[in-house]
C-alpha cells in the first residue's frame, strides 16, 4: 500500500508496522508528530502496545529500557537537546544491549534556538555503542526502522539503533512511501524473543557491578558485535531486497564506477548530490556521490572499496566538529589512510540552511581548481 | 547462556567468549568477588559471641552468615567494621590486612 507520508508519518508507520510492545516519548520540535501519530494509532486500538507518557527524554529512554529488558521490542523518537539529554541512557542501552529503535530527526543544538536541519545532535552520540543510520528519504525511514529491528535483535548484534532523519527536509516533507502489506512485513520480523530478559522465575542482576575482571570483556564484546553487525546489515539488506524489491547496504554508491570526482555524503544531502551528479555528468564532469548509511558500525570496507579508483575525494559535512573539521570527513580520511588520494572536508548547511544543486556543483569546481584542504565552508558570510 | 556452574555455584568465568553480552547472568554479583580493597579483617572471637545475630542483621553487604556462632564471607566482606562497633559484647575483634 502507497501512502503520501511526511518523515515522521513514515517514522511512526514504520514502528507500528515493526510491530512494538512500548512506546515512551515526550514530544520535541520537529520530532512531536512521531509520537503523536503513535500515540493514535495505540488509542485508535490499531496496535496492541502500551503508549508511557513520561516526563522527559531520559525517561523516555529509561522506561524503554526497562521494558526491552523484559521482552518487550520498544520505540522512543526525539531531537537535539532530547537526545543530548537521552545520552546517559543511550550508553545504558548500548551496553545492557537492548536493541531499542530511537528515531532522531537531525536538529541544530541550541543555542541559537533552531529547530532546523543540523547532525551534530546524534553525531555527538557516535561512542555510546548504539549503532547509527542516517536516511536520505522517507521511504528509507520506513525501511529501516523494520530492518534496525532485525538486525539489532540478531543474537550476535543486541545493540540498539538510532535512525536519523533531517528535520524538516524530511520530518515535514510529504514523499510517496511504499508501507507494504503487513502479512509480509510480520514474515520479515518475528516477534522479538530474547534469550536473557527480566523473567520472575529466573532472576537475574542487570547491569550490576562490574570489577576491572569483566568491564574490559564487555567492552570487547559489543566492539566483536559491532563488526559481526556489518555482515548482518548487509544480509538483512540484500533480504529486504529480495521481499520488498528495495536493496540496503552500509553504504550507496551512485555513478560511483568510472567517477575522477566522487562526493562522500549523508542524510539530505545524499539526495540533492545525486541530482548535482547528474546534472555535472551532463556537462562530461565524470563525477559519483557515495552515501555512507551506517556512522556505526562504520563502513571501512565498502568506502574503500569505492573512493580507492577516485582521484580526488570530497567529503560533505552538516556537522563540525569544532576546533577540529567536520565528523565525517575524519572519518573518510582516517578509512582512506595510506591511499594517498587528495581530500577536502566541506561544511554544508548547518542549521538548515539548505544545501543547492548549485552549491554542490561549487564544491566539485573547487575540487577542480584548488589543492586539497580538510576544512572549506560553503557559503559562510563573511 | 554460557553460565559455569560448580557444585558450589557459579566460578570465575575466564574469558570474554564465556561471559554472556552483558552483565545480566544469574549469579553475576558472586563472580564479583568484592573483598580486594579490604583493608581490615573483622575476627568473630567464639569464647565471646552470644550469637545474638546482631553482626548479621547490621552487615550491609551482607557478608555474613547467621550459622552458629555467624560466619564472615571473606570473599565479600569489604572491612567496613560496622560488625566490630554494633557487637554488644565485644566479640569481633580487627586485623590488619596484609600484615
Amino acid at each position: 500500500m502507497k501512502k503520501v507520508l511526511t518523515g515522521n508519518f513514515a517514522s511512526a508507520y514504520g514502528a507500528a508496522a515493526a510491530r512494538v510492545n512500548v512506546i515512551a516519548a515526550y514530544p520535541i520540535t520537529p520530532q512531536t508528530t512521531i509520537v503523536e501519530i503513535m500515540s493514535e494509532i495505540v488509542a485508535d486500538g490499531l496496535l496492541d502496545a502500551d503508549f508511557v507518557k513520561v516526563e522527559s527524554e531520559h525517561s523516555a529512554m529509561a522506561a524503554c529500557i526497562g521494558a526491552q529488558a523484559a521482552g518487550a521490542r520498544t520505540f522512543t523518537a526525539t531531537s537535539a537537546q532530547g537526545l543530548a539529554l537521552m545520552h546517559e541512557l543511550i550508553h545504558w542501552a548500548a551496553r545492557g544491549r537492548l536493541p531499542i529503535v530511537l528515531a532522531n530527526v537531525n536538529r541544530a543544538m541550541a543555542p541559537g534556538w533552531s529547530i532546523w536541519a543540523d547532525d551534530t545532535d546524534s553525531i555527538a552520540q557516535r561512542d555510546t555503542g548504539c549503532m547509527q543510520i542516517y536516511c536520505e528519504n522517507n521511504q528509507e525511514v520506513f525501511d529501516t526502522i523494520l530492518m534496525a529491528y532485525k538486525i539489532g535483535e540478531h543474537d550476535d548484534v543486541l545493540l540498539p539503533t538510532l535512525v536519523n532523519l533531517d528535520a524538516f527536509f524530511l520530518s515535514h516533507t510529504s514523499q510517496v512511501v511504499d508501507m507494504y502489506d503487513q502479512e509480509t512485513i510480520d514474515k520479515f520480523l518475528p516477534p522479538y524473543n530474547p534469550k536473557i530478559k527480566l523473567d520472575v522465575d529466573a532472576p537475574r542482576a542487570f547491569g550490576g557491578l562490574t570489577s576491572p575482571d569483566h568491564y574490559y570483556e564487555f567492552s570487547y564484546k559489543i566492539h566483536i558485535s559491532h563488526q559481526r553487525a556489518k555482515e548482518i546489515i548487509r544480509g538483512v539488506g540484500e533480504e529486504f531486497g529480495k521481499v520488498f524489491g528495495r536493496k540496503y547496504g552500509l553504504t550507496e554508491a551512485y555513478r560511483c564506477d568510472d567517477a575522477e570526482f566522487i562526493l562522500v555524503d549523508y542524510g539530505t544531502i545524499a539526495g540533492t548530490a545525486k541530482d548535482a551528479v547528474d546534472r555535472m555528468r551532463e556537462k562530461g564532469i565524470l563525477v559519483g556521490a557515495l552515501k555512507i548509511r551506517y556512522l556505526r558500525p562504520f563502513p571501512f570496507e565498502e568506502i574503500n572499496e569505492v573512493l580507492k579508483g577516485a582521484k580526488k575525494i570530497g567529503v560533505i559535512d552538516r556537522a563540525i566538529s569544532f576546533g577540529h573539521e567536520g565528523p565525517f570527513f575524519s572519518e573518510v580520511k582516517a578509512a582512506m589512510y595510506g591511499r594517498h588520494i587528495p581530500l577536502y572536508g566541506f561544511i554544508a548547511g548547518l542549521g538548515g540552511r539548505d544545501v543547492s544543486i548549485g552549491d554542490i556543483e561549487s564544491i566539485v569546481s573547487t575540487m577542480q581548481k584548488s589543492e586539497p584542504r580538510n576544512l572549506i565552508w560553503i557559503g559562510v558570510k563573511k | 547462556m554460557p553460565t559455569k556452574k560448580d557444585e558450589t555455584g557459579i566460578i570465575e568465568i575466564k574469558n570474554a567468549d564465556d561471559m554472556p553480552p552483558m552483565p545480566a547472568s544469574m549469579g553475576s554479583m558472586r563472580m564479583n568477588k568484592t573483598a580486594s580493597w579490604r583493608s581490615i579483617r573483622p575476627i568473630i572471637i567464639e569464647e565471646k559471641c552470644t550469637s545474638c545475630m546482631i553482626c548479621w542483621k547490621y552487615c550491609p553487604e551482607p557478608a555474613i552468615f547467621p550459622t552458629d556462632p555467624p560466619t564472615i564471607d571473606y570473599d565479600y566482606c569489604k572491612g567496613c567494621g560496622i560488625c566490630i562497633i554494633e557487637c554488644p559484647f565485644e566479640a569481633i575483634e580487627s586485623e590488619k590486612e596484609g600484615k
